[in-house]
């Protein structure tokens, strides 16, 4: 065969099976989505978001567990992004280049890696047996904040390494600080990189189920967190994140592994409200990911 | 006559591998000094001395002494922030910030805690018309500096060093990546700024270090070889490497 021939053989082939790739994938996800939906659709409604669990499937709902996700969810953001940002931080900016630096960046390279039922094990051991913590919103808490640390400390990273050294070399050569340079010009040009990296850490924590059943978070919750906002002085609770609490995955969980049939349509309205959260959300971050990057044009 | 910087025996080196080698050098205030050589010998080093640039890599260290109106600039008690605001830099590629054209300019003022508005508008615009840029972006100082040309970036970067108020403007081969028009523009700016900074220009484009400079410095594997008044360096130089190199013999 001619070599010409051959080339284009080659490039239609390759084509070929880039298309079947990407729709083998794509019918999967279709296919799930429109089961769940056809599953699950019918229950959705203002009973099923504002119901406790309960053991009769028609009468259960998932407020325990949405109210458990969010509180969760912003927790975790609270704990890990200051950690997460400040130590990629430190670790590119500050930190001297010796033996010492290195294992600690082998190492968060691995946790990032390590399975998450492991981050459960820490979480049970260290917050709420010697810690004392019991089973609380806050516990669950900070073992998601240590599960995606890793995922924040890298990308921050790579965001903050992308940044060309001719526009620190500006802004030192007119008299800045060190701080004053990470402040005013690498991090506002990272940032499209470091939301990046949020959007996979919150989207990875709001997905995690093993690490807070291991911790011991209960599958059962007829009750909320104390409310963060009181009636009397100083109007702020922190109350809540001493309480028990439940989270979306856990609550599917449980009703996936029921046997009556009315439960698993309760688990298919489930993972719709999971979804939904988890498309916000990324949402959101790719919103102020586009946002900062139009404030930049490179 | 007062100088602005008095260099005495400078060396420097990477790690173990030396880059400058006894290096004395006397840099006259209000003054163009070029320094030219070929690739690696020194010369951009040199200039990164002055204004504690190479401070950022960490296997540098400097023997001897560089005094700037009569302080060692390396000595222990120096504040290098304060130095860098004194000794200003135009770098080899324009590195505009990714901000507006007024924000670029204002920058340094900002950092030093500047708020005042009319106060930083009046420096903008002073800085922007020193740096002969003023004409070409007063209509659009609040949009990218990314969105201008190279020339018109170079300049910014100018203005934005001359914002700041130093007493000397350091040039690290500053047209090498414009076209000769965009250059033509640099050097014209460059020899009006004698006027009122001490200006010192590396450069590996030998006609422009005859068109800009009133002093003039060969740099070859690390030594200073010549230093002299240009017209002699380029009409009469004493020493063969330089008379070697100046007439395209070799670099």
């Amino acid at each position: 065969m001619n070599r010409k021939l051959l080339n284009r053989f080659y490039d239609r082939g390759f084509l070929f099976v880039g298309i079947f790739a990407t729709s083998i994938s794509l019918i999967f996800l279709l296919a799930l989505l429109l089961d769940v939906i056809a599953d699950g659709m019918g229950r959705l409604g203002w009973q099923f978001f504002a119901n406790y669990p309960s053991r009769k499937p028609e009468e259960a709902g998932i407020l325990s567990a949405w109210v458990g996700t969010v509180w969760v969810m912003v927790l975790t953001g609270c704990i890990a992004f200051p950690l997460g940002i400040s130590s990629a931080i430190y670790l590119e900016e500050y930190s001297s280049k010796n033996w010492l630096t290195d294992i600690i960046e082998i190492n968060i390279a691995n946790l990032a890696g390590v399975p998450s039922i492991i981050y459960g094990l820490l979480g049970l051991g260290l917050f709420v047996r010697f810690l004392n913590m019991e089973r609380s919103v806050i516990a669950g808490a900070m073992t998601l904040a240590i599960l995606v640390l890793p995922i924040v400390i890298l990308s921050t990273r790579e965001a903050i390494k992308s940044i060309p050294p001719s526009i620190r070399e500006a802004s030192y050569a007119l008299g800045a600080s060190k701080w004053q340079t990470i402040r005013n010009q690498v991090l506002p040009s990272a940032m499209p990189g470091i939301m990046t990296g949020v959007i996979l850490a919150m989207s990875r924590a709001a997905g995690e189920t093993a690490p807070l059943i291991t911790m011991g978070a209960l599958t059962y919750v007829a009750f909320l967190p104390a409310s963060p906002i009181s009636s009397e002085f100083p109007y702020i609770s922190i109350q809540g994140l001493f309480d028990a609490f439940t989270v979306l995955p856990i609550q599917i969980f449980n009703w996936v592994s029921r046997p009556q049939k009315g439960f698993a349509i309760d688990a298919a309205a489930g993972i719709i409200v999971l979804l939904i959260i988890t498309f916000v959300m990324n949402a959101f971050a790719i919103y102020l990911r586009q946002k900062y990057q139009r404030k930049i044009r490179w | 006559m007062n100088n602005a910087f008095n260099i005495e025996k400078l060396n420097v080196f990477y790690g173990d591998k030396p880059a400058l080698d006894d290096v004395n050098m006397e840099i006259s205030q209000k003054a163009v000094t070029a320094v030219i050589g070929p690739s690696g010998c020194g010369k951009s080093t040199f200039i990164r001395c002055l204004n504690r640039m190479n401070d950022l890599i960490p296997v540098f260290r400097l023997e001897g002494s560089i005094k700037f109106n009569g302080t060692d600039i390396y000595s222990k008690d120096i504040d290098v922030i304060d130095i860098r605001r004194r000794v200003g830099m135009v770098f080899q590629k324009p590195n505009p910030f990714p901000k507006s054209i007024y924000e670029n300019t204002a920058y340094g003022l900002r950092i030093q805690g500047i708020k005042n508005k009319s106060r930083l508008d009046g420096i903008v615009e002073a800085s922007l018309k020193k740096a002969a840029i003023w004409d070409e972006v007063k209509d659009r100082l609040h949009q990218s500096a990314l969105s201008l040309s190279g020339g018109q970036q170079q300049r910014l970067c100018i203005a934005r060093a001359i914002a700041v108020e130093p007493e000397i403007i350091l040039f690290d081969e500053p047209c090498s990546a414009l076209d000769p028009i965009a250059t033509a523009k640099i050097e014209d700016l460059i020899t009006k700024l004698k006027d009122d900074y001490t200006v010192v220009i590396v450069t590996h484009n030998m006609q422009q270090a005859a068109r800009v400079s009133d002093y003039t410095g060969f740099f070859m594997m690390g030594k200073l070889h010549e230093f002299d008044i240009t017209k002699k360096i380029f009409t009469a130089p004493s020493n063969k490497m330089t008379e070697d190199y100046i007439t395209g013999r070799f670099g």
